[in-house]
């Protein structure tokens, strides 16, 4: 069992702390606003309650949450042996928290960044323990995920390797290791094939049930890349495709109109209830 | 009142994929158009608009295979709250 931080009680922050928690884990989940925080105890007691129904073990969801303590101040993270932040996928909002917890956190604390594009070696140098951040790039659902993107960032130690790696395996994941470059293997190739996607509906090629469909019907994908998009997010990925822009300056990466549009209209799918597809409740 | 769940439980599932049709007996997961994350929302829907939390024993796929199947679980739960048992 190990004392666990997760910062950020989103999508992914709340499927982190519940992955861990079912693994038998002690997690203090820290988020800046307390309806958040309650929703995703709400989500995690719910999930765990259809657990079986969904082909999973059965899980005791008194017994998970009960694992489970909450925040809403960076110091509650003080003893965690590891803190895994999940805050929005955005540069300026994950340079302004790692000083902070940095502060906040003992010595001996290893950071993990949960991120899909941002490089690690770079937050890292908004810490004094450079040595002792790693990046991982879970997947969405979390807690279905089994394996995820491991990325050491130039100065990461063996020993942090070793304590992030432990527990990973702890929480049924494969770390697949791989370097540090913005968007890693993963969203170099799936935010820009989202991004193309959108194109193709902004400029009246295909609209998004036609795009989706290509994929699953003729490449045989569970899900098309706009389904994709909905699940994980549009606004994270507009984030994600900005990182991409931002690092690398190349204009492949220039985001999507549409992707900007929706996202200030609030359309960032299955969490909204809309996106490219409508899931709102009737 | 069986049929009035019924129908706000088949106005949300054909609000969440226009275009499909089915009837109440037929099972929504055969026709390949609900997934996991959508049984997520069914449970959250009934127990939201129902006003009951579903036992343990009650969450199981064969419980949400159909719109009357979901009619009956709603219905043997108001009768659980009826009679004073734990909903």
């Amino acid at each position: 069992m190990t004392k666990v931080g997760v910062v950020g009680a989103g999508v992914m922050g709340t499927g982190v702390a519940q992955n861990l928690a079912t693994s038998g884990h002690e997690v203090t989940l820290v988020d800046v606003d307390g309806a958040t925080l309650s929703a995703a105890l709400d989500r995690i007691g719910l999930e765990c309650r259809m657990s079986r129904m969904l082909g999973g073990p059965e899980l005791d969801a008194d017994a998970v949450l009960a694992r489970i303590g909450t925040g809403t101040e960076l110091e509650t993270l003080a003893e965690s042996a590891v803190v895994i932040e999940n805050i929005t996928e955005n540069w300026d909002l994950k340079a302004r928290l790692y000083p902070r917890l940095d502060a906040a956190c003992k010595d001996s604390t290893v950071f993990v960044v949960n991120t899909s594009a941002i490089p690690i070696t770079k937050l890292a140098a908004c810490t004094g323990r450079p040595d002792r951040v790693m990046g991982v790039h879970f997947m969405n659902p979390v807690p279905m995920k089994s394996a995820c993107e491991f990325i050491p960032g130039y100065h990461t130690s063996e020993a942090t390797k070793d304590t992030v790696r432990a527990l990973l395996e702890s929480m049924g994941k494969k770390p697949i290791p791989v370097n540090d470059a913005s968007g890693f293997v993963s969203n170099r190739v799936l935010m820009l094939t989202v991004n193309e996607a959108a194109f193709l509906v902004h400029e009246g090629v295909a609209d998004a049930a036609t795009v989706d469909e290509v994929f699953r019907e003729c490449f045989g994908h569970p899900m098309g890349p706009l389904e994709t998009a909905d699940l994980i997010g549009v606004d994270t990925i507009l984030y994600s495709v900005e990182v991409l822009y931002e690092e690398f300056n190349d204009s492949k990466y220039r985001p999507c109109p549409l992707l900007k549009q929706m996202t200030a209209a609030g359309l960032h799918g299955r969490k909204s209830g809309k996106g490219f597809h409508s899931y709102s409740h009737a | 009142m069986a049929q009035d769940v019924r129908d706000d439980i088949r106005s949300f599932i054909a609000a969440k994929f226009p275009g499909m049709s089915f009837t109440d007996d037929e099972d929504i997961f055969a026709l390949g158009f609900v997934n996991s994350l959508f049984a997520m929302e069914l449970v959250m829907f009934i127990e939201k608009t129902f006003g009951t939390k579903i036992p343990n024993e009650e969450l199981r796929l064969e419980n949400f295979r159909t719109v009357v199947l979901m009619a009956e679980l709603v219905q043997r739960r108001a009768e659980a709250a009826e009679s004073g048992a734990v909903t």
